[in-house]
C-alpha cells in the first residue's frame, strides 16, 4: 500500500515538501524540548503519582496497590468537605474584593505619568521581595492583642481593641493583601488594550462615564481582568499561610488538611485524594475562564 | 450664508507648554456648509478639530455653537460628532452595535434603535445584512462606511472628519469622497473636514481654510484659493508651481539668472519678490509670437499625468514645469516658454 502511493507520487515534488514540513516540526520541537522535559519530570510525573496514590488504600506507601475509592468516600464521611467549602469561599470572596480594589488602582496607574506610574509599580512590587510568611507575621504583630495597634491605641486612649487576629475577616484581609499584585498587573495589561481613540469616540458619541465603563472599558479590558481573577482564585484556593498565621486555627483550609495528611497523618493516599479534588476545582475554573478568552486576540495577532 | 453661522471661532489659541499649536484662529461656519481645513502635517489642524469636538479646551478665545459658548462643554454633551482618522470603531461590537451605540447612549428603545441604525447603514451604502457582522471582519472601505454610519446615527449638528480617507487606496478614496459630498447634500448637515490633501479638499468642499503653523492663512472657495492664493505658501500648497525670484527693474520684473523681464500681474505694482506660475499656465511659444518675457530651455523629462502631460524644461540652473493636454502634440526639444501676466502671481516673500 505504502509502496504504491510512494511510487505514484512524483518524487521531485514530494521530496522538498516533505523536508520542509519535517524541518518545521523539528525546529519547534527542539525549542520546546528543555521546557517539555522539565514539565514532564517536574509537573506531569508528580501529578500522575498523586493521582495513583489517591486510589490506594489508607496509609499505604506504594502507588501500585489495589485501587480503591475509600479516600474519596472519606472526604465526605470525615467532613473534609468543610475545609473545601472554606477554601472555596475564601478564594471567591478574596478574588471579588481584589477585583473591586484593584480596578480603580489599575486605572490610576494606567493614567499616571510614566515616571509616577513606575514609582507606584515599584512600591506595589517591593513587598514581594520579603517572604510571604514574614509579612504575614508582621501583620500578626500589628493586629494581635498587645500588638502595635492594640497597644498603641491603649497607650493613647486607654481603650482596648483586643486581638484582631484569629478571625475569618482577617484571613480574607491577608489573602487580599498578599495577592494584590497578581490581580493588579494583569488588569493594567487589560486596560492597556483599550485604545485611547476608542474611548474618545465613545465619549464623542455621548457615552456617560458609566456607559463608557460598562460598554467600552470593561469588555475591552476583560481578558486582563479575567486572567487576574483566575490567577488569584487558583492561588487563593490552595492558600495556606493566611489561615494558619492570621487565622490561627479559627478555620482549616483544604491546603492545611493536605499538609497534615502528608505530614502528621502519614496518610499519603488521603492527601493525594484531597489534592486531586483541588486540582480538579482549579482546572474547572481555568477551563471556564479560558473558554471566554481569545489568546490570539490578546497577543494582538488577529485583528 | 445670510443666516447666523452655526459655528463661530473667535481668536482661538491653543498652547502645549510654550508652543502654540493653534494661534488666533477666527472663523465662521455657515449651516449646511462643507468646510475643509487643509494644511501640511503639524499645521495644527488636528489640534483645532479636537478643540471643536470638545476633546481639548482652547487656551484662549471662544467657540460658539449657534451663538452659545461651548468652550467648557465636554465632548459627550456636545451635539457634534467626529469620524476619527483611525475610525475608532468599537472592536468588540458588531457593525450594527457600533452604529447603534450613539442611540444606545440616549436610551432609545431597541426597535427604534435598530430601525435608525439600518437607515444609517443604507445612507452609508452598506447592506443591512452587515448588521451582525463583527467589525474586524470588514474591509477598509466597509469600516469607513461603518464609522460614517455611526456618526450619522448620532444625528449631529455638525459632523467632523479627521482625515478618515487617508489610509485608503486611490480608487476607493475617490469613490468615498464623492459619496461623502452626496451624503452631505442629501442630509443638509454641516460637515467640517480636515485633510492634508488638496485634491480631497477641492472635490468636496464649499469652502476651504488653509492652515500653516497654527494659523488660518486663507479662507475661501476652492476656486478662489486655487486662482487667487494670498501667499506664496498657499500657492505652493495648492499644487506644483514654478517659482521665480524677481526684482523690480524699469517697471518690470527682472529675473537675474534668466536675464529676462516679465510684466507684473495686472493690479500688482512691480516690486522685489517671487513670481509664481502654475504649470498649466506655462505655454510653449515660437519666437514670432508677441508675448511676455520668453524663456528658452531644453525639455529633459516628460511625465504622463492621465489626460495631461507634464514637461520638465531646464533653462540654465532653473527647472520649469509645463503642463498641457496630452493630444496637444510633441513640443520641440529646444523649447521657448512664456505665460500671460494675468496667470502669474506676485508675492512679497
Amino acid at each position: 500500500m505504502t509502496e504504491i502511493s510512494e511510487s505514484a507520487l512524483p518524487p521531485a515534488s514530494a521530496n522538498p515538501l516533505g523536508r520542509l514540513k519535517l524541518s518545521k516540526v523539528s525546529t519547534g520541537l527542539w525549542y520546546a524540548l528543555p521546557m517539555g522535559l522539565l514539565l514532564i519530570s517536574g509537573f506531569l510525573a508528580p501529578l500522575v503519582m498523586v493521582l495513583l496514590y489517591s486510589f490506594m488504600p489508607r496509609g499505604t506507601f506504594s502507588p501500585f496497590g489495589t485501587p480503591t475509592l475509600e479516600n474519596y468516600v472519606d472526604i465526605v464521611v470525615q467532613n473534609f468537605y468543610i475545609s473545601f467549602g472554606w477554601s472555596l469561599f475564601l478564594a471567591l470572596i478574596s478574588t471579588l474584593i481584589l477585583l473591586v480594589v484593584s480596578y480603580p488602582l489599575a486605572v490610576a496607574i494606567k493614567r499616571a505619568a510614566p515616571k509616577r506610574a513606575l514609582i507606584l509599580t515599584v512600591l506595589i512590587i517591593a513587598p514581594l521581595f520579603v517572604a510571604e510568611n514574614i509579612r504575614l507575621h508582621g501583620w500578626v504583630l500589628f493586629l494581635d492583642k498587645a500588638g502595635v495597634l492594640d497597644g498603641g491605641v491603649k497607650a493613647l486612649t486607654g481603650f482596648e481593641i483586643g486581638s484582631l487576629v484569629n478571625s475569618v475577616p482577617v484571613i480574607i484581609f491577608g489573602l487580599v493583601y498578599i495577592y494584590l499584585p497578581f490581580m493588579l498587573f494583569p488588569m493594567i495589561l487589560g486596560l492597556s488594550n483599550i485604545p485611547t481613540d476608542v474611548k474618545e469616540a465613545a465619549s464623542d458619541m455621548g457615552a456617560s462615564r458609566w456607559q463608557m465603563f460598562r460598554d467600552i472599558e470593561l469588555p475591552l479590558a476583560a481578558p486582563g481582568i479575567l486572567i487576574g481573577g483566575l490567577l488569584c482564585f487558583v492561588i487563593a484556593l490552595g492558600a495556606f499561610s493566611e489561615s494558619k498565621f492570621l487565622g490561627q486555627g479559627v478555620i482549616v483550609t483544604i491546603a492545611q488538611d493536605i499538609e497534615s495528611a502528608f505530614t502528621f497523618g502519614q496518610n499519603w493516599p488521603r492527601g493525594s485524594a484531597l489534592s486531586v479534588l483541588v486540582i480538579l476545582l482549579a482546572g474547572v475554573a481555568v477551563w471556564m475562564a479560558m473558554r471566554r478568552l481569545d489568546l490570539e486576540k490578546m497577543l494582538g495577532r488577529s485583528q | 450664508m445670510a443666516s447666523e453661522p452655526i459655528l463661530q471661532l473667535k481668536m482661538i489659541d491653543k498652547f502645549f507648554g510654550d508652543v502654540a499649536a493653534v494661534e488666533r484662529v477666527t472663523l465662521d461656519i455657515a449651516e449646511g456648509e462643507f468646510f475643509t481645513i487643509v494644511g501640511p502635517s503639524g499645521s495644527g489642524k488636528t489640534t483645532l478639530i479636537r478643540l471643536l469636538v470638545g476633546m481639548d479646551k482652547p487656551s484662549r478665545g471662544d467657540i460658539l455653537l449657534r451663538g452659545k459658548r461651548i468652550n467648557d462643554v465636554p465632548a459627550n454633551l456636545r451635539p457634534t460628532c467626529m469620524v476619527f482618522q483611525s475610525l475608532a470603531l468599537f472592536p468588540h461590537m458588531s457593525v450594527g452595535e457600533n452604529v447603534e451605540y450613539p442611540l444606545k447612549c440616549r436610551n432609545l428603545p431597541k426597535a427604534e434603535r435598530r430601525k435608525r441604525a439600518e437607515e444609517c447603514l443604507c445612507l452609508a451604502h452598506l447592506p443591512t445584512s452587515y448588521f451582525d457582522r463583527p467589525v474586524n471582519k470588514c474591509s477598509g472601505g466597509e469600516r469607513q462606511r461603518v464609522a460614517l454610519a455611526r456618526a450619522l446615527a448620532f444625528d449631529p449638528e455638525i459632523l467632523f472628519f479627521d482625515e478618515p480617507l487617508s489610509a485608503l487606496d486611490y480608487k476607493l478614496k475617490k469613490l468615498l469622497e464623492k459619496e461623502l459630498k452626496d451624503i452631505q447634500r442629501e442630509t443638509g448637515k454641516t460637515f467640517i473636514y480636515i485633510t492634508h490633501s488638496l485634491e480631497e479638499a477641492m472635490v468636496m468642499s464649499d469652502r476651504i481654510g488653509v492652515m500653516n503653523d497654527g494659523r488660518m492663512v486663507q479662507v475661501g472657495s476652492p476656486r478662489d484659493i486655487y486662482r487667487q492664493p494670498n501667499s506664496r505658501f498657499v500657492s505652493e500648497f495648492m499644487g506644483e508651481v514654478n517659482v521665480l525670484q524677481v526684482t523690480s527693474k524699469e517697471g518690470k520684473l527682472y529675473c537675474p539668472p534668466l536675464d529676462v523681464s516679465f510684466a507684473s500681474p495686472p493690479g500688482a505694482s512691480p516690486r522685489d519678490g517671487t513670481l509664481v506660475i502654475r504649470p498649466e499656465d506655462m505655454r510653449f511659444v515660437n519666437g514670432a509670437e508677441p508675448s511676455n518675457g520668453v524663456v528658452s530651455g531644453q525639455i529633459f523629462n516628460e511625465y504622463l499625468l492621465g489626460s495631461r502631460v507634464q514637461y520638465q524644461v531646464r533653462s540654465g540652473d532653473l527647472t520649469f514645469l509645463v503642463e498641457r493636454l496630452r493630444d496637444a502634440g510633441q513640443p520641440d526639444k529646444d523649447a521657448k516658454l512664456s505665460f500671460s501676466p494675468e496667470d502669474s502671481m506676485l508675492f512679497a516673500e
